[in-house]
């Protein structure tokens, strides 16, 4: 399996980043920076970064089990992440994300059937001081409130 | 640094080597720190934290699994806040728990049912509802319990570690963590069961044991498993005769813990379906239950008569028959048939080995060896699949002593991912591709030397003349295919040597000369099957065979006996290393009598006298005349292995025409025997292939 050339550097450069016998600190980064390129975490590629890290695909699998942001299934271009955890919680983060159900007409870790857009209930992302958050693909929207989650929809949907 | 550390745990003042664990510290001083994920031998974890324990100047409890001991170090073990975080941990590990102990396979030798009793709180405080995950099966051996599981790791760690497979792995996070399997639905692996009887709790539980009876309603017989050359303890669980589990949890033997399938599961053919419970005799033309007075009659009458008239017999032994069976049989052949046409199916050149070696001391392997000594090498043999218990003990000596292991295989094996440098060879290439490795095995300080059949006659020479020349400490082994396939040789079914190797004075036919011989009278199979793959030249001999089923060989024989397994009798096996162990006989199958009993019987039959068949005289016998066997009885008694001695003296050997052709068989196969296992059967891996790298 090959790699944007980009990637690539990226990769070589990681695998010297960690001291001598400690490669397998690669697997995360990895598998985040090959995600966003290859769509989301394939079979091919959980183990190329077994290869390439000197690790068991099976110690690939377990790593993909407990971090919630690596993905096996191929997510919408927008990826909207709600936060539910406490400080959202109070601050209105669960009537978000039951509006964002609404408003796309998906559930938790469902695609629209256009692939624009996909919804995913999340953990504290320390965002807490500007809470409620909600997070799209990378970027950070604070103190969001249902209108301004309706906007940033119509908004990302004009944009395509 | 000091090579000493003091510390004081619960008052007590206790020393202990710097780097010493503190859970470990402390049982010299006969205090207890509870664990479930702290496993000796494995890497450290720190998963379930049963293990706290308060440290002086430390703010919080401390893991004692993960905790180097250090200079002046005050613990309590046995605080109010030390019990409150104990009865803290099981309270939180039992909330999913579904505490089906009445029908658990675990249960009464549950390590989490005893840390409740001792440590737990006895209430929980938990009343939502249960988190329920439904049984899985990943094979015909390993079934998997999801609500039972603690998160320990390990099955996992042993494995990736110890069996170098890393066939399982853990899922998920927190209450959702959940262990699988390396096929997503199913198991691909050596369906070994390590991490079966290492699982604290009732998590994962095998297929042929599980709710089939409650521990302490078993006898539990520990004995050599009659499967490879390895001789690994078994420690067999009886009910009403009948063998319904093998484990070695005890860590008696050599092996330790360690089992493969074959030792740990593959103990079925002993009650299968097939199994010969009476003697039969061939009566026009078809073989017939006969009771065994007529059937030793038969074989008497028509051995003397063979004997008058001066008529050839042929005599083949087996690998898997005890060393006192094995010596009387040869003493049978040799004295009362008069001939030193006896054999067995040979797998590995151990007579030339010890005359190369001959006058030296410290030049044989043992199996601890392969675990202490600073290098192996490996010489044609695929280990993980033909010798478990070696590569096992190569394994742990890499993880432990940081071993360096060298392979000369003529393809992939498992051990190249732990080797320092691995060669691959064409046939007849073997002694050449260990030239490439010279180098880094002149930097050895020291150096183990296993090599398979394809090393034999003069290579076995120049093997050691190639050791000799590394200038360094080498050991040793010729590997061997059955429980007692050394027994066999040291023991003299052999056509030129007798017992000790000694020359005999007219060599006789070899196993492959007595089946084309076409003048051949009467053969006589002891536990083999040579018409498994030969075919009798001889258009009318007078065949016998003792044997558990009836083989390829048994169908063309006059009279057949039904022989009693490795399991079913008392005596003395030998290992590939030379280390002899005792078996002990755990069931009797109705029917059946010891080989030994049967040579017994048939040479009272004849009117020979060959003295008293009890294992234990015949013993006494070997030990004062078979060369090495001088063994210390009180080792052999208290269940340990003996190591016999080297030779010292040449050993004689006529150059042969035919080679010496091992069984190969992997972790899925063992001979005829094999065929007879229902486990060894219906795994999806058997019967695997050699040299897969896997």
């Amino acid at each position: 399996m090959t790699f944007s050339p980009a990637l690539e550097a990226r990769f070589a450069k990681l695998l010297t980043i960690y001291p001598e016998g400690r490669q397998r600190s690669a697997v995360v980064p990895m598998l985040m920076y090959a995600q966003d390129e290859v769509g989301c975490v394939t079979r091919e590629l959980v183990e190329e970064v077994a290869r390439r890290c000197g690790v068991q695909p099976m110690q690939v699998d377990e790593v993909i089990g407990y971090y919630s942001m690596l993905h096996t299934k191929p997510l919408g271009k927008y990826h909207i992440q709600v936060c539910t955890n406490i400080s959202c919680l109070l601050t209105g983060g669960e009537e978000l994300y039951e509006h964002a159900k609404k408003t796309l007409g998906i559930g938790n870790k469902e695609v629209t059937p256009d692939g624009l857009f996909s919804l995913e209930e999340v953990e504290c992302m320390g965002a807490c001081s500007w809470a409620p958050a909600v997070e799209v693909n990378y970027d950070f929207h604070h103190h969001v409130t249902c209108e301004k989650l309706d906007r940033l929809i119509e908004d990302l949907r004009k944009l395509k | 640094m000091s090579d000493i550390v003091h510390l004081t745990v619960d008052g007590k003042a206790i020393e202990a080597p710097p780097g010493t664990l503190l859970i470990n510290a402390v049982k010299r001083a006969g205090i207890e720190i509870p664990a479930f994920c702290y496993y000796d031998g494995l890497k450290l974890q720190a998963a379930c934290r049963m293990c706290l324990v308060e440290v002086e100047k430390t703010p919080k409890l401390q893991v004692a699994c993960t905790l180097p001991v250090a200079e002046g170090m005050v613990v309590h073990t046995d605080t109010p806040t030390v019990h409150e975080a104990r009865k803290g941990m099981v309270e939180f590990l039992l909330t999913n728990h579904p505490l089906d102990c009445p029908v658990c396979d675990k249960g009464g030798e549950c390590e989490l049912q005893d840390m409740t009793f001792r440590y737990g709180f006895g209430e929980s405080r938990f009343l939502e509802q249960k988190q329920h995950i439904d049984e899985k099966q990943w094979s015909a051996v390993v079934y998997f319990d999801r609500p039972r599981c603690i998160n320990c790791y390990r099955c996992i760690r042993v494995c990736d570690e110890g069996m170098g497979l890393t066939a399982l792995g853990i899922t998920n996070r927190g209450v959702l963590a959940e262990i699988i399997p390396n096929e997503h639905d199913h198991l691909n692996c050596d369906e070994c069961g390590m991490c079966i009887d290492i699982c604290p709790v009732g998590a994962l539980t095998s297929g042929m044991y599980r709710y089939k009876t409650r521990p302490w309603e078993m006898k539990h017989v520990g004995t050599i498993c009659t499967h490879c050359s390895n001789g690994c303890k078994t420690t067999l669980g009886v009910r009403n005769d009948e063998i319904i589990r093998g484990n070695n949890r005890d860590r008696s033997g050599l092996n330790g813990e360690f089992l493969c399938i074959k030792g740990r599961y593959a103990f079925d053919f002993t009650h299968h379906a097939e199994r010969l419970q009476s003697p039969l005799v061939r009566r026009n033309g078809k073989l017939e239950a006969a009771s065994w007075s007529e059937a030793l009659a038969e074989v008497a009458k028509n051995w003397t008569a063979i004997k008058q008239r001066g008529g050839r017999f042929g005599v083949i032994g087996s690998t898997r028959t005890t060393n006192e069976e094995n010596f009387f049989l040869q003493k049978f052949a040799r004295q009362v048939l008069g001939t030193n046409n006896i054999d067995h199916h040979r797998s590995g050149d151990v007579p030339t080995l010890l005359d190369a070696l001959s006058g030296r001391t410290d030049a044989l392997a043992t199996t601890a060896d392969f675990y202490e000594r600073k290098a192996v090498l490996i010489v044609g043999a695929d280990l993980s699949q033909e010798q478990p218990f070696l590569a096992w003990q190569v394994r742990a000596n890499v993880r432990h002593h940081n071993a360096h292991i060298y392979v000369a295989t003529p393809g992939p094996v498992r051990e190249d991912r732990v080797a320092a440098a691995s060669v691959r060879y064409q046939e007849g290439g073997e002694l050449a591709s260990l030239e490439n490795l010279r180098e880094k095995l002149r930097a050895e300080p020291e150096l183990v030397v296993a090599f398979g059949d394809a090393i034999q006659g003069d290579a076995v020479r120049q093997l050691v003349n190639f050791g000799d020349s590394l200038g360094v400490p080498v050991k040793y082994v010729a590997l061997l295919d059955y429980s007692n396939s050394r027994g066999a040789l040291d023991m003299g079914l052999l056509p030129h040597l007798g017992p000790g190797y000694h020359a005999v004075d007219t060599p006789g036919m070899s196993l492959a000369a007595m089946l084309a011989d076409e003048s051949l009278d009467a053969l006589w199979v002891v536990g083999a099957n040579p018409l498994g793959r030969h075919v009798l030249a001889a258009s009318k001999p007078f065949v016998v065979v003792q044997d558990l089923f009836l083989t390829d060989t048994a169908e063309h024989a006059a009279v057949v006996f039904p022989a009693a397994s490795a399991y079913e009798k008392s005596g003395t096996v030998t290992n590939l290393c030379g280390e002899v162990q005792r078996l002990e006989a755990a069931i009797k199958v109705a029917g059946t009598k010891p080989d030994l009993e049967i040579f017994g019987l048939l040479a009272r039959e004849m009117g020979a006298n060959l003295g008293i068949w009890q294992a234990s005289k015949i013993f006494e016998e070997i030990r004062g005349s078979v060369r090495g066997y001088n063994i210390p009885l009180p080792i052999l008694t208290t269940g340990g292995a003996a190591q016999t001695a080297a030779l010292n003296g040449h050993v004689p050997a006529p150059p042969r025409a035919e080679r010496i052709q091992a069984a190969h068989n992997t972790l899925f196969t063992s001979g005829s025997l094999g065929q007879f296992s229902r486990t060894l059967q219906v795994v999806l891996e058997a019967p695997g292939a050699l040299y897969q790298g896997r």
